[in-house]
């Protein structure tokens, strides 16, 4: 889902060499304000110890479940600053907590070494890492000063009629030519070394603060068990609905198809005109129950997806929906039947919402299949498998608004692809237009030249 | 009339065999696969196949296929495709070579024998019989697009029943109206789509097709 991520800094891009000054003096403001943040770091350091050394006292419990988890924000939001600065997404490290205790609130963390790590960092970056920007800061500033020097000296040339306390100064061209070369060679350092600085910051930050293999490999398992459940859980619902369709529905049918058919046997002789109506009750309850099948054959696995795959199976979709929706697939070769089917839901249920809940005039379903950078073709000759990812547009004109947490139709799209680790994101503004863009990682085959 | 079946269930096979039989056509040829009837289609050319969609060896859509592949052979030869399911996009391929003597419906529509064997001479004479599954998913998409929006109710009403292959005669029974009234409506109908003047049945084809196309 779309986490609404607390934007620290929200314009700060990857460092450089290449970058314009003015972007540089931008950062340089940005980077600033962190400097002030030092107190902050070292404060909630040393706070986070004292309370483990009180932490006998249980009133110091609840105090060091704020610190530590004020600890973890601010630690995530100096992920934010380092990882765009690095140009890439810093996770956050955290094991996740198994329930709501208080006790389970100050174990959990103290247990998990990325907290141990979060510590260390506020530590070295109160006292290093300010160092580092507050050093980027002061050649800058530095420059500039020496760079309106003159002008300061032509304003108040008694207060400064000495420079650098030795050389006295007496008029302008002086003052420039003591002062300027100064400037140039700060400004000069500055823009040599500023990047240099801020990125020893960031890949500090970043030895610090990222996941460890170790701690990516348990929240993975987590994921992973997490998602699996759900799927077993789905499946058995799935599984449950069937049957009760079965019993309900064709098996009550057919139950009421043979008692037709008996009674009709019965009164043949007797009353050819009843027979013939129970003859007919019987063709109809026929016609009831292959239609029940039919729903429910299309609600396990579509024909139209056997038959044609992902593409046709859209465009069927496409032709059904009572909305005009444009479909457009760039998908080469067969996806693995589990995904397909998994992408051809997820899309109908995107549709399903529009025609429901959009009001819009037109859909637009984008469906592309690429390969990931660098991936190359294995497996038999016959059957070329490469690895990739599958991304499902839908779009709409319509009102937008949609809240993913509202109804339980993203839920579902979002429990069906995290099966196959998937995801799904939905942007939708009020007035429009929304868009819902899912992801699955999946491996494509090449197309076979003839079925075996 | 000569038939070729195509159909890979021999229960099913049996009992289209028997009731076209009782009904005097003659079944020239039985077959339970796509290449099979491919080949049957072309070397008998029988003036109907009835045709399952799903067939072996693939499971998929071969029946179809094949009977498209039969058809880019021989302009015309009409075909009668049984599913369990219907859809759309596999009416429009049928009806793509705008040649008629199509015809769509369930699987189920043969328990009405004598609907069912109306609508086998119906596309055997080069008329058209769609299942009413398939104009209803119709009626549900295209109630407020051009041309089709155009047809008054009554119009759209009459399009319906062309489109699962009645004459004027059999529509204008089950309206309760006049042939004539009705032979009214078909001329509104082909002129709100934009059909020129020609042949009746194909200007029907066609405007079958316009419909299908949801145009």
């Amino acid at each position: 889902m779309g986490t609404a991520r607390t934007a620290v800094l929200p314009r700060l891009t990857a460092v450089t060499t290449a970058e314009p000054a003015a972007v540089r003096l931008r950062r340089a403001g940005q980077l600033a304000g962190l400097i002030g943040m030092a107190p902050v770091c070292l404060a909630t350091a040393g706070l986070t110890v004292s309370l483990l050394g009180m932490a006998w006292t249980w009133v110091a419990l609840p105090l060091l479940v704020a610190v530590l988890a004020g600890g973890r924000a601010l630690a995530d939001g100096y992920r934010e600053v380092a990882g765009a600065l690095l140009g890439e997404h810093i996770e956050s490290p955290y094991r996740p907590l198994h329930d709501d205790r208080l006790v389970t609130r100050v174990i959990g963390p103290l247990r998990d070494p990325a907290t141990w790590r979060d510590l260390a960092w506020l530590w070295v970056n109160g006292t290093l890492g300010v160092a580092m920007h507050a050093a980027a800061l002061a050649l800058l500033l530095g420059g500039c000063w020496q760079l309106v020097l003159p002008a300061v000296w032509a304003a108040w040339p008694d207060t400064f009629h000495d420079y650098y306390g030795f050389l006295p100064v007496n008029s302008l061209p002086m003052a420039v030519l003591l002062a300027w070369p100064l400037a140039a060679a700060h400004l000069a350092a500055w823009w040599k070394l500023e990047p240099v600085l801020t990125r020893s910051w960031a890949q500090l930050a970043r030895s610090l603060l990222a996941s460890t293999e170790r701690s990516r490999l348990i929240r993975r398992v987590h994921e992973l068990s997490e998602s699996r459940a759900e799927t077993v859980d789905t499946q058995a619902a799935e599984l449950r609905r069937i049957e009760r369709d079965l019993h309900d529905g064709a098996q009550a049918r057919l139950v009421a198809l043979g008692m037709s058919l008996g009674l009709a046997d019965e009164v043949m002789e007797r009353d050819p005109q009843a027979a013939r109506a129970l003859l007919a009750e019987a063709r109809a309850a026929t016609s009831t129950a292959l239609a029940e099948l039919r729903d429910l054959v299309r609600g396990i696995h579509p024909p139209v997806l056997a038959d044609r795959g992902l593409e046709g199976a859209v465009q069927a979709l496409a032709l059904a929906s009572p909305l005009p929706v444009e479909v457009q697939v760039d998908v080469p070769g067969r996806l693995p039947a589990p995904v397909e089917s998994a992408a051809y839901f997820a899309v109908a249920e995107a549709i399903t919402n529009v025609i429901k809940h959009s009001g819009a005039a037109t859909a637009w379903v984008r469906l592309t299949w690429r390969p990931w950078p660098g991936a190359t073709a294995g497996g038999r000759a016959a059957n070329e498998v490469t690895d990739g990812r599958l991304v499902l547009l839908v779009m709409d004109d319509g009102c937008g608004g949609a809240d993913p947490n509202g109804g339980t139709g993203l839920r579902g799209i979002e429990r069906r692809l995290g099966a196959f680790d998937g995801t799904v994101v939905v942007s939708s503004p009020q007035g429009g237009p929304t868009v819902v863009t899912m992801e699955l990682p999946c491996a494509s085959s090449s197309p076979r030249t003839s079925p075996s | 009339m000569r038939v070729v079946i195509a159909e890979d269930l021999a229960l099913l096979r049996d009992g289209l065999i028997r009731l076209l039989t009782a009904h005097d056509f003659e079944v020239l040829d039985a077959v339970d696969n796509g290449p099979a009837l491919l080949r049957s289609l072309v070397t008998h050319r029988p003036d109907l196949a009835v045709v399952d969609v799903r067939l072996p060896p693939t499971f998929t859509d071969e029946g179809l296929r094949a009977a498209i592949a039969a058809r880019a052979e021989v302009p015309g030869l009409p075909i009668l495709v049984l599913s369990q399911y219907v859809e759309q996009l596999y009416a429009r391929e049928l009806l793509s070579d705008r040649a008629g003597g199509v015809g769509y419906l369930l699987k189920d529509r043969v328990s009405d024998v004598g609907q069912f064997v109306d609508a086998c001479r119906r596309v055997a004479g080069g008329g058209t019989a769609m299942d009413p599954d398939v104009i209803g998913q119709l009626l549900a998409r295209n109630a407020r697009n051009e041309p089709l929006g155009a047809l008054t109710p009554r119009e759209r009403e009459v399009m319906e029943l062309m489109a699962e292959g009645r004459s004027n005669a059999a529509i204008a029974a089950r309206m309760f109206v006049t042939e004539k009234a009705v032979s009214k409506h078909t001329n509104n109908i082909f002129a709100k789509l934009g059909l020129p003047p020609s042949e009746d049945d194909n200007r029907r084809v066609l405007a079958v097709l316009t419909f299908l196309n949801g145009a």
